[in-house]
């Protein structure tokens, strides 16, 4: 038999209710049913030979790499945990049909629920530790989802986000903790990680890890402090507040220490964080719970209390106390699912929780009356009641410790005033709802509920009994294997008996009894007193401190994201710097032993122009025409000193952008203020100084560093392959159109992507037209100067004829298809200008787009030319041809290249300018048109 | 000569980088420019620097590192369709928020201080 | 196939160029069949790559038959073609997504979308450092014009500010490059990591310059603290499948730290090993740090998705400031699914805000959504996968990197901030979702559904987080050797530099 599938059979089960739901509410409610119930067969079926002392176990393979794989284990106490979480499942179930009304969304309520019992499953039964811990964070998840099973509520909502908060970050804990130990261990196998408890305590990490788990197991487990979630995950349907917040999920933490019990427990460490806890969360839950006027209110502080219990026999370090305390999980899950569902039937037939307005319905439900007081009995430790014998072990167990020393006392003592309060509260549950006068203004008129809702706390409180007055017959074996798993070795003896003699458990039991029926009978004074403080609510204050936390952030993030672009920029600026700067301090000499080349008066003149125009650019920089020339001055001088230095093709590149980026400046320059106004104040303007002055000065000894130290490159290669291999004798541009030829075509692809870009801009640019600069002088309203258009059409065709003879001879001197390019768009700008956008248009039927993905097209299509010759993308082919009368020439694939840079310089370039033009005249209505009819075009489809 | 060279280089980043912390994106673009500018001096000194040495094979014995020029090639061809997508933006901009400030709105007046040196920048 | 290796550069270039050429630029149909066919074939092709890196190793793939260091090599090795296909997943989703109706609301939508995967491509697969230069100016023109998309001020007004700062960040790459180019003498990737150890001192620290200067630039692209402050608005601003695509665009960032920082200044760099590590350290904690408050801060849905880009590049940062085998390939993994995930819920933020008519996808009450369920669902999906929350691909990948730290002394660092995180993270969702979903005043009565088509996008890349939980083992296998290779460098030199 295969323990896979008591988890695949539920989680199989968690689809069903969305299929079966739409056949009618019994259906579904029996179709859900089946699988877990499936699952609970098999369970049983394994049951024997756990009983003989097996432990089985199954595993797969998952992830090796973080040491996950699906592995069971199934021995005493997961039996035990199993049978609880099925068991008590499948009655929920059946209560859930009766419960929910015909409004609620039945099919998704039990797709949770069956959910959850999947993670419960999970986590009882998981073998590895990541797995486990995995199926503990389901938990929480199907929590929420249960908690704000009525979203529409608020409190609900507020409720689930708090619960998986908690739990939420106690699962973070959890998961470090357990990491921890896998590390200490070298296995997430839990077998390996059981089998090593001396290893783990010895650690150094063991502290930490112990913390860390804990803290999940009581965030889970809800102990002080942080029990707060518990009682505002009541706004979830009592169904679930019945299996999930009494039965079994808060029961994972406890079952958590139960597994880790015989690695992490035995040290004083555990017994003060454990046992201390537990008492605290003890006393603080039976206290609170006599004041709550709700009667799930009072059951979710009562659940706190007993919670407390089991965490404080635990930490009592005594083989007999984790025996208790195992007993008592199976006890306060019967009577408290049992007295959940009362609850529940209560709410469901009167309409109201409130023990002021609940009272005498023994006259209204009797049988339900009977059953409630059962179950509340066992809750106060009545005898003969289950509640009752693992009450008279717990106080058994707090007398014989000594940890504490002299001290130990406290422990009983404070432990019968606890069972105390137990008690009061049983009894107020008891007697303010079934007797205690008459019900006050219900919106219902009390009745007992339909047959079939009380079955299930009729099976439950039967049980109450059958462990209480025959515990030798029912649970003695159930909780030998248990307890055997959990002390991972023999079970000290024990005896379950009912009557033990007259012994000091007995006369502590009775005290409490006394004690309890005191506290009660006197309540109103203590109710006064209590009515003193008020009590906080746990979801204000958590979501107050939420809210702190939100508006600090927002405080953070609105002073450091101001959306200023200077800010970020001195920020970028101011980072490289720090980058930069740094090794340079290490640096000793920045002067190479590379020999200098000798200063001229022409160097030092250009350099002198160079750093003057730059410098009155940035002081002129707010009138802005004037920055522009001298702007234009910088570059020029710039693409002079490239020819200066023997690099030809650089200078006519440089120059012709020059050209066409001032042509464009000068443009755009039309529609933006003609003068920037004076805004940075003097204190920001020398930082901005310094900063740039710094970075200026880190670049410049940078590169004086470098041209001053002499360089072993590749470079050679490309001078010694160029004519043989590349057939051209300019190596620059045999190097963009082949060594290379990979940067141009991603080089012109930009540059077709910016036009296109561009022309987006435009399409959407809604401009005024300025009829007069900023002082005032209107516009000259003559575009096209008579002189302009003359000269302009005579040098067309020279201008286009120089562009063919630098293209053609760029393979083997200064020119190439981009410069090529770039002449014959000015060409054409300069008809633009001349003659205007109106003139042009029907004489020059271009689509620029084309002509721009054309040449892309060309230029790709000749390096996928090579895949022909079976060689890789923009292999060259080129070969010298004889031709009478021409003479020798030569043709180069590389040629083919070039004309597609070519046409892409002339696309991109005209689209960006012709229609930057366009924007300045009449024709620009037609580009936004253009858009603007094919938006309304998708808008229309949208319609349609 | 390499010190001038680096001096120019070191000159040119700064103005460019002072110009494109200022607030206004005309002066931004401008300043973008002088930075390319820079950027290809500096670029291209890293092939290291020679006088009259041959573009072309087979003109002089010494020949300029054609790397470096290749690579500036590039970068300035990039850089135009940058600088061209930049000036465009910056209409679109003015044009979209009716103000040309980097910020798309006009920052309140700088303290009064600033009002008294009104000499400066 | 021996071309195979450059097909997802070309693929996306010539399908790009052939929409905007007749028949096809003519009518958007068209253009959308074409698009969506070629995101199909290409993430065939991504697959069969990763294949074949996988089984034959490396492939390398030399332009024009150039002998590296020489010439342009394209290297496709476990990592790249990892990205490769990382990427076609993304936009495929993406561009379903914008075919329901984004993709008119301006011109070029789909020949942009291609060259932007082109670059995309290019950056991941080049092994030479100038041509990573211009696949990176190629990926960022491309967004450039795609964050435009749309119109409106918001988007103006963000490309201002992403547009000026990656300008000035490419400045400084070619500075870098001069730098390294001028000491070193070589571009080829592999062929410079072999030469930086013979470097003299002088040099040395002239190159070191240049290296971490890189790492400014790559750090702006993957929003790193100082430089993540234009990532929020942008991302916010840009039409939803354009924001889905920009998730990988960070991790184009971290790739390139780990190619550059992790090659050429690797273990094997002498002098200049690892320079950049005492950076990463504090900077990845605090880029996480700030991630995690953004996310608290936000007051909508896309903003807390862009937060969250940003606390995943804090995490990554961190994996690779740890320098382990164990590290990287934690790392991989949760590259793949933290990309996966934000892209979803970009695209789900965008539904929100169609269906809730002035709300948008602000934490306010509004209306109830057309489809409040398919999307809840959807959302809570994303969320707990993007939290780390079992049974979802998150968990897997932070429990992976949390296991790497083991033994090392930053351990607490990093646990303590990616838990805390996590936890931060998890409340402020929790709190969105129940917001968003939950709170509802009055039905719907605006009738603007939101088509099939975007929320089928939504939920392919959903799908892909219980994928990678339930494939775990083959995928961390993958990753794992992904990792061994990156870091085993001087083999890879030799083979990038075919000498093998």
């Amino acid at each position: 038999m295969s323990l896979l599938w008591i988890v695949l059979l539920p989680l199989l089960g968690t689809l069903v209710p969305l299929f079966t739901e739409r056949f009618g509410r019994s259906f579904c409610a029996f179709s859900v049913a089946v699988l877990p119930a499936g699952a609970l067969v098999l369970v049983l079926m394994a049951a024997g030979d756990v009983f003989d002392g097996q432990t089985i176990r199954q595993s797969f393979e998952w992830i090796p790499a973080m040491g996950l794989e699906l592995s069971f284990r199934l021995d005493g106490l997961v039996l035990l945990f199993l049978l609880l979480i099925l068991g008590i499942g499948l009655l929920v179930i059946l209560y859930a049909r009766y419960y929910l009304s015909s409004k609620d969304a039945m099919g998704r309520f039990y797709a949770y629920l069956i959910l959850f019992m999947t993670a419960m499953v999970g986590i009882v039964l998981s073998n590895n530790m990541i797995q486990l811990w995995m199926f503990w964070e389901l938990t929480s998840i199907s929590s929420f989802l249960l908690i704000s099973f009525w979203s529409h509520k608020s409190e609900a909502r507020k409720g689930a986000r708090m619960a998986l908060a908690v739990t939420g970050a106690g699962g973070l804990a959890l998961l470090a903790g357990l990491l921890l130990i896998g590390n200490i261990v070298g296995s997430y196998d839990l077998d390996t990680v059981l089998a090593n408890g001396d290893l783990i305590r010895s650690h150094s990490a063991y502290p930490a890890a112990l913390t860390l788990v804990l803290l999940g197991a009581f965030t889970k487990s809800a102990q002080f402090p942080f029990h707060f979630w518990l009682p505002h995950a009541m706004s979830a349907p009592t169904p679930v507040s019945a299996y999930l917040h009494s039965a079994t999920m808060v029961k994972a933490g406890i079952f958590l220490m139960a597994r880790f019990y015989p690695v992490l427990a035995g040290t004083d460490l555990w017994f003060a964080i454990v046992s201390l806890t537990g008492l605290a969360t003890l006393l603080f839950g039976a206290y609170i719970a006599l004041f709550k006027h709700d009667l799930k209110g009072l059951l979710a502080y009562s659940t706190i209390s007993h919670l407390g219990l089991i965490t404080l026999l635990f930490g009592l370090n005594t083989e007999l106390a984790a025996v208790a305390a195992i007993f008592h999980v199976i006890n306060h899950a019967i009577f408290k699912a049992s007295l959940f569902m009362a609850a529940g039937i209560i709410d469901h037939e009167t309409g109201s929780r409130d023990m002021r307005k609940l009272n005498g319905l023994w006259k209204y439900m009797p049988h339900t009356a009977t059953l409630a007081m059962v179950a509340a009995s066992s809750m106060a430790g009545v005898p003969l009641l289950n509640g009752f014998l693992s009450k008279e072990m717990f106080f058994a167990e707090t007398l014989n410790q000594s940890t504490l020393g002299s001290l130990s006392w406290m422990i009983p003592v404070l432990a019968t005033l606890g069972a105390a309060f137990a008690v009061a509260y049983s009894l107020r549950f008891i007697h303010d709802v079934f007797f205690n006068g008459e019900p006050i203004d219900l919106p219902k008129t009390p009745k007992e509920p339909p047959r079939y809702m009380k079955i299930p706390v009729e099976i439950l409180v039967a049980l109450c009994l059958l462990v209480g007055v025959f515990p030798g017959y029912v649970v003695e074996g159930l909780l030998n294997v248990a307890s055997h798993a959990v002390l991972a070795g023999d079970v000290p003896s024990y005896d379950l008996a009912i009557w033990h003699g007259l012994n000091v458990p007995l006369f502590m039991s009775f005290f409490a009894m006394a004690a309890g029926i005191t506290i009660y009978y006197n309540r109103r004074h203590l109710f006064q007193f209590q009515s003193h403080f008020d009590e906080p609510d746990a979801k204000h204050i958590f979501e107050g401190i939420i809210q702190s936390v939100v508006q600090f952030s927002q405080r953070i993030i609105t002073k450091l994201e101001n959306s200023s672009l200077q800010r970020y920029i001195l920020l970028l600026i101011t980072f490289t710097l720090v980058m930069a700067a740094g090794p340079l301090l290490e640096l000793q000499n920045n002067t190479g032993p590379r020999t200098e080349l000798p200063l001229n008066a022409a160097v030092i003149t250009g350099a002198i122009l160079l750093i003057f125009s730059a410098v009155a650019t940035v002081i002129w920089h707010r009138s802005r025409i004037i920055a522009l020339v001298f702007l234009s001055v910088v570059g020029l001088i710039v693409s002079v000193a490239f020819a200066y230095f023997s690099a030809p093709d650089l200078a006519l590149t440089q120059l012709t952008v020059e050209i066409v980026t001032i042509i464009l400046l000068l443009l755009a320059l039309f529609f933006l203020p003609q003068s920037t106004p004076r805004e940075s104040s003097p204190g920001r303007l020398s930082r901005d100084f310094i900063i740039s002055a710094l970075v200026g000065g880190v670049i410049g000894t940078i590169s004086y560093a470098i041209m001053t130290t002499p360089q072993e490159t590749i470079s050679s290669f490309f001078l010694a392959n160029s004519k043989t291999g590349g057939g051209g004798t300019n190596v620059v541009n045999v190097i963009l159109v082949d060594f290379r030829g990979f940067d141009t075509l991603g080089e012109i692809t930009v540059l077709g992507i910016a036009a296109l870009g561009i022309f987006k801009l435009i399409a959407g640019m809604r401009l005024y037209m300025p009829i007069s600069d900023e002082k005032k002088r209107p516009w000259s309203n003559d575009p096209h100067p008579m002189m302009l258009e003359m000269v302009s059409q005579s040098l067309l065709p020279l201008a286009l004829l120089i562009s063919a003879y630098i293209f053609l001879r760029g393979h083997n001197l200064p020119g190439g298809g981009f410069i090529a390019g770039l002449i014959t768009s000015v060409a054409i700008i300069q008809q633009y200008i001349a003659h205007g956008v109106n003139w042009i248009k029907p004489r020059l039927r271009i689509d620029y787009q084309w002509l721009i993905a054309g040449g892309i097209l060309i230029a790709t299509a000749t390096g996928l030319g090579s895949w022909l010759f079976d060689r890789p993308f923009l292999s060259t082919w080129f070969d010298h041809f004889h031709l009478p009368l021409i003479g020798e020439f030569e043709l180069a694939s590389a040629m083919l290249f070039d004309l597609g840079v070519y046409l892409t310089v002339i696309g991109a370039t005209m689209l960006i300018l012709a229609n930057l033009g366009k924007v300045s005249t009449s024709e620009r209505m037609k580009v936004t048109a253009y858009v603007e009819n094919n938006v309304n075009k998708h808008d229309k489809k949208e319609q349609n | 000569m390499e010190e001038v060279y680096a001096l120019c280089v070191g000159v040119l980043t700064t103005c460019g980088l002072f110009l494109t912390l200022r607030g206004r994106t005309f002066s931004v673009v401008m300043g973008l420019t002088l930075l390319s500018y820079a950027v290809n001096l500096f670029l291209f000194s890293s092939g290291r620097l020679l006088l009259d040495g041959a573009a072309v094979l087979g003109q002089s014995s010494s020949y300029s590192d054609p790397l470096p020029q290749a690579l500036v090639l590039t970068a300035i061809v990039i850089g135009f369709a940058m600088t061209a997508f930049v000036v465009i933006l910056a209409m679109r901009s003015r044009a979209d928020q009716g103000n040309d400030h980097v910020d798309g709105n006009i920052p309140p007046a700088p303290a009064a201080e600033y009002r008294r040196h009104k000499r400066t920048l | 196939m021996q071309h195979l290796a450059i097909f997802p550069i070309l693929l996306p270039l010539l399908t790009g160029v052939f929409l905007l050429l007749p028949p096809l630029s003519q009518s958007i149909e068209r253009q959308r069949g074409i698009a969506i066919t070629a995101s199909l074939l290409l993430i065939v092709i991504a697959t069969l790559l990763l294949l074949t890196s996988n089984q034959q190793g490396t492939q390398l793939y030399v332009l024009g038959g150039w002998q590296p260091p020489y010439g342009i090599v394209l290297v496709a090795d476990k990592l790249s073609t990892l990205m490769v296909l990382l990427t076609a997943i993304l936009a495929l989703a993406a561009q379903l997504y914008a075919c329901a109706g984004d993709d008119r609301k301006g011109m070029y939508f789909h020949p942009l979308f291609m060259f932007q995967i082109m670059g995309i491509n290019g950056a991941f697969l080049t092994g030479d450092i100038f041509n990573l230069f211009v696949f990176f100016e190629i990926l960022l023109i491309a967004s450039y014009a795609l964050l435009i998309h749309g119109g409106g001020k918001q988007k103006t007004k963000a490309s201002v500010h992403y547009v000026t700062l990656n300008l000035v960040g490419s400045s400084v790459f070619l500075f870098a490059l001069g730098i390294l180019y001028g000491t070193i003498g070589s571009l080829n990737i592999a062929d410079m990591a072999v030469k930086v150890p013979m470097l003299s001192a002088e040099e040395q620290a002239i190159t070191k310059a240049g290296g971490l200067m890189l790492l400014v630039v790559f750090g702006l692209k993957a929003a790193m603290l100082p430089l993540h402050f234009w990532l929020p608005r942008t991302y916010a601003a840009a039409t939803a499948p354009v924001a889905a695509l920009f998730a990988i665009m960070t991790k184009v960032g971290i790739y390139s730290i780990l190619r550059i920082h992790g090659v050429i200044f690797g273990a094997d760099a002498g002098a200049l090993a690892n320079i950049a590590t005492p950076w990463l350290w504090p900077l990845a904690l605090l880029t996480l740090a700030i991630g995690t408050i953004g996310v608290l801060a936000s007051p909508s849905l896309r903003l807390t998705t862009a937060n969250l880009v940003i606390v995943s590049v804090g995490t990554l940062l961190l994996a690779i400031a740890l320098h382990r085998e164990s590290a990287t390939s934690a790392a991989l993994y949760y590259m793949m699914h933290s990309t996966l995930i934000a892209g979803a819920l970009f695209l789900i933020a965008d539904l929100v805000k169609g269906e809730r008519g002035k709300a948008e996808d602000r934490y306010v009450v509004a209306r109830q959504m057309q489809h409040n369920k398919s999307i809840g669902i959807a959302f809570f999906i994303a969320a707990l996968a993007i939290i780390g929350m079992p049974p979802l691909s998150g968990f897997i990948g932070k429990t992976l990197l949390l296991q790497s730290t083991q033994g090392t002394l930053e351990m607490s660092w990093v646990w303590s901030f990616i838990l805390v995180s996590g936890l931060a993270v998890l409340i402020s969702l929790s709190r969105a979702g129940t917001t968003i979903f939950w709170r509802i005043s009055g039905e719907n009565i605006n009738q603007d559904k939101s088509s099939p088509l975007k929320l089928g996008a939504v939920y392919l890349l959903l799908a892909c987080s219980p994928l990678l939980v339930i494939f775990g083992g083959p995928v961390t296998e993958f990753t794992q050797a992904a990792a061994t290779e990156l870091h085993a460098t001087i083999s890879t030199h030799d083979a990038l530099r075919g000498e093998q």
